[in-house]
């Protein structure tokens, strides 16, 4: 493959220099339905899982078909999506803020021609590449982070995972029957690049062995002082260490103070703390962002650790599916799941889930821990 | 025939949704087809190789991929990440594998001309793999080389009108719902603010001045579809201060039954009829609207917008007139010292173009504190935490309003500051034991 230059000169890189230009703008790509009513909606209905129509005060309908995607996408794929808006909605098609991919019609019989040929589509091994559905009180897309793909700190993989978990919740992204909308969310570490901490179920990839030491090379590729104060709990100290008869600088870390959050290992390389055994995920429940009824709330942690059972984490998705179930079965109409957890008390919600509660589901991180404790009678048996 | 046997990735093959392993695989094959021709600029089999290397974290249970090394295009500190495998003999396509962040337009609306001008540059200079999309909203470029960062840049730049995304300690690429294009719950056009603060502010999503991240998102409305007040430094939420409007004959009709209740949400399972009282009116939050001989009244003035109502009738009840936006400052994830949701610093204000009372009132004040007192990695709401709220109001130059609080305080530990005390701090102890003696 020889090298093919788009013009940019190595030696002059100011030359036609074009920067700060920002994304380009929304409105070229507004389909010329959207433009013209843009501000005038008066309603929407979902006519059936995964279609929408959005009424204008102008009279015009738009339905929009929605299927789930995965955040993954090759451009093999993107040009798939690329071929079908061009054939039924005039190229136009706009991607949701949980990788959901929405093309827009203007007729009920356009929706249901562009339905019935996007679920025709299949992949060889027989997934759907278009499954219709992700809207209402059901489960829409799960969002999600890069994991093993393409993360250096993930204790846990997103993609697969994900499709593990959808899989096995996929009659509720194609069905309503939920009290209401049910998010989950996956990030494969502490960072939470896809901040999944108030969703109705969070999958979080978490460590539990503080990081490796690699004293060869640590003074080498990190700045220690950084590293040092990278730490939230003061784990971290510097270190003269011996390695191989000679004295290197290095740090020491005090394992019981450790928080396993790799903050360190952000920092610096030179302390991994990916491990086969010690790496898995954790769930939470009971989050939500929207301000409807409640308050927006963080997601609170009832499985403090699963194994990565690669390559379909059946623990996971089975105690996923437990806690859906007994959501399903048990919630009032309107009400999320933390909603729920809440009015029945979260010593219900175990009970109902058929979880266990250990000690490391109760907090003892600082000051919020306290306000976390029961200081009331009023309690279930 | 596959380059890397891959056992436990075909196990994720069967089970309907999507498979993201099936669409590597078809496009491992594609490239190895090549059947258009083009001359890749890096290696033909990269998807084979990434499909072997997670295949090998699925068998180890951890990551192969290393840390970044600093690399970018020149003049930017951000929107590149640099990422290299830690098997690089075993997978050498995919040895240098970098990340290219690239702006996605404010409601995520495209043409299937652009994307497709996308694939052909990512097909010949990157691996063809991308995120559509990533969790902050940029469209991702997943693995390319080292060599083609600049060329890449320099084919965005000038044959599409297109720019890279923010990275490091810039602000990141801000992001937005639908809003008004397909929304009637929308209070403001998310797309026009999302897309205008981008742009003005591109010097800061480019180039690294900040302590640390830094994160808009804009809903148009208290249903929070982009989580805003979850996960953004700054988030603009719509809201408005006058009337729900309300339209008696389709309340009627949704006590009829004609229309669906939720926009036909919960169609899935027989709830049984609508019933008003038990769906709405009780069930909202401050009880400030009632339902009597076949009339809704709602009491506005106590109303907290939390959209319920709005949800269950949306063909009965209407957003106000009268809107705006609500800004909320300083939520996070986890890392550090726990997550934080943002917090209420600016009940009401009006979003018009240019939007100049939100960005000199707003934002850049809060930039300007953040800059000057925000330690390394320290998030504004990790700021907020430290200095405490009354330093954000004196940043704002606002006075304290309930609506900032769920309650006042309930310690008396007040920091009083001496121009609040009459007479000051300045005392003569002889004058004191005049009266009071040792």
């Amino acid at each position: 493959m020889a090298f093919i230059s788009s013009g940019y000169d190595p030696s002059e890189p100011m030359k036609d220099r074009m920067s700060d230009i920002g994304p380009r703008k929304y409105d070229e790509f507004y389909p010329p339905i959207i433009a013209k009513n843009k501000g005038k909606w008066l309603y929407h209905e979902i006519l059936e899982p995964g279609v929408l129509v959005h009424v204008s005060e102008t009279g015009d309908e738009v339905f929009t078909v929605r299927v789930g995607g995965c955040r993954l996408m090759s451009t093999t794929h993107i040009r798939e999506i690329c071929e079908i808006s061009e054939k039924y909605c005039d190229g136009y098609l706009r991607f949701t803020t949980r990788n959901n991919i929405e093309f827009m019609v203007d007729s009920k019989d356009k929706a249901d021609a562009l339905k019935k040929d996007l679920e025709s589509r299949k992949f060889d091994a027989g997934s759907y590449k278009f499954p219709v559905g992700g809207t209402g009180a059901g489960v829409t897309n799960i969002i999600h982070t890069q994991g093993w793909i393409h993360c250096h700190t993930p204790a846990t993989d997103a993609s697969g995972p994900v499709k593990a978990t959808m899989d096995d919740l996929f009659k509720d992204f194609q069905d309503m029957r939920l009290p209401a909308q049910l998010r989950v969310s996956l990030a494969c570490c502490l960072n939470m690049c896809g901040a999944v901490h108030c969703s109705d179920i969070a999958i979080l990839g978490y460590h539990r062995k503080p990081p490796l030491l690699d004293h060869e090379y640590l003074d080498k590729m990190c700045e220690i002082p950084l590293a040092i104060a990278a730490c939230p709990t003061a784990a971290i100290k510097p270190a003269k260490v011996d390695f191989k008869g000679t004295e290197v600088k290095s740090v020491a870390v005090k394992n019981e103070r450790c928080m396993f959050c790799g903050n360190c290992y952000t920092m610096c390389p030179s302390m991994p703390l990916a491990d086969t055994e010690g790496d898995g995920i954790v769930l939470m429940a009971g989050g939500k962002v929207s301000n409807r009824i409640s308050a927006p709330k963080f997601s609170k942690v009832v499985v403090a650790f699963i194994k990565n059972e690669t390559p379909r984490w059946p623990t996971m998705t089975k105690v996923i599916n437990q806690m859906v179930e007994a959501y399903a079965k048990d919630a009032n109409k309107y009400e999320r799941l933390g909603d729920w957890a809440e009015r029945i008390g979260w010593e219900r919600f175990f009970d109902k889930c058929e979880l266990d509660f250990t000690h490391h589901l109760i907090d003892d991180f600082r000051d919020p821990a306290y306000f976390t404790w029961r200081q009331t009678t009023n309690f279930k048996f | 025939m596959a380059k890397h046997e891959t056992p436990l990735l075909d196990q994720l093959e069967s089970g309907p949704w999507p498979s993201f392993v099936s669409d590597l695989k078809q496009e491992a094959e594609k490239r190895a087809k090549n059947e258009k021709g083009v001359e890749f600029q890096i290696p033909v089999d990269v998807v084979d190789d990434l499909l072997g290397v997670l295949e090998l974290s699925f068998k180890h249970k951890r990551t192969h991929w290393k840390h970044g090394g600093i690399v970018g295009v020149f003049g930017y500190g951000g929107g590149v990440i640099g990422r290299y495998c830690d098997q690089p003999e075993m997978f050498p396509g995919v040895a240098h594998f970098h990340t290219m962040r690239i702006n996605h337009p404010s409601g995520k609306f495209y043409t299937a001309e652009y994307l497709r001008q996308l694939c052909d540059l990512w097909d010949f200079r990157g691996s063809g793999i991308t995120n559509m999309h990533g969790s902050t909203g940029d469209i991702i470029f997943i693995g390319t080389t080292t060599p083609q960062l600049e060329e890449i840049f320099y084919e965005l730049s000038h044959n599409m009108n297109q720019d890279l995304g923010g990275s490091g300690s810039n602000l990141r690429s801000p992001s937005d719902c639908i809003g008004t294009a397909r929304c009637e719950y929308a209070c403001y056009d998310t797309n026009a603010l999302c897309y205008t603060l981008t742009q003005d502010y591109q010097d800061e999503l480019h180039r690294p001045a900040f302590p640390y991240k830094f994160k808009f998102k804009f809903d148009g409305c208290p249903n929070c579809c982009v989580a805003s007040i979850a996960r953004s430094d700054l988030a603009f939420v719509g809201t408005w201060r006058d009337e729900i409007r309300i339209d008696a004959e389709a309340v009627n009709a949704y006590v009829g039954g004609e229309f669906p209740p939720n926009g036909g949400a919960h169609a899935g399972r027989d709830w049984g009829p609508f019933d008003i009282q038990k769906e709405v009116t009780d069930l909202c939050p401050t009880k400030c609207m009632k339902y009597e001989k076949g009339k809704l009244y709602i009491n506005d003035r106590e109303c907290t917008r939390c959209m319920h109502c709005i949800n269950v009738m949306p063909r009965a009840l209407r957003i106000g007139n009268d809107r705006g936006c609500s800004i909320l400052a300083g939520a996070k994830a986890p890392i550090l010292d726990g997550a934080q949701m943002g917090s209420l610093i600016v009940p009401f204000i009006k979003v018009e173009d240019p939007y100049d009372e939100i960005k000199d009132n707003v934002i850049e004040p809060i930039w300007d504190w953040w800059m000057e007192e925000g330690k390394n990695r320290e998030r504004l709401g990790e700021l907020m935490k430290r200095q405490g709220f009354q330093r954000m109001i004196e940043v704002l130059g606002v006075d304290a309003v309930p609506q900032m609080v769920q309650e006042p305080r309930s310690n008396p530990y007040i920091f009083w500051k001496e121009d609040e005390v009459e007479g000051g701090w300045e005392r003569d102890i002889d004058e004191f034991r005049k009266h009071h003696k040792r």
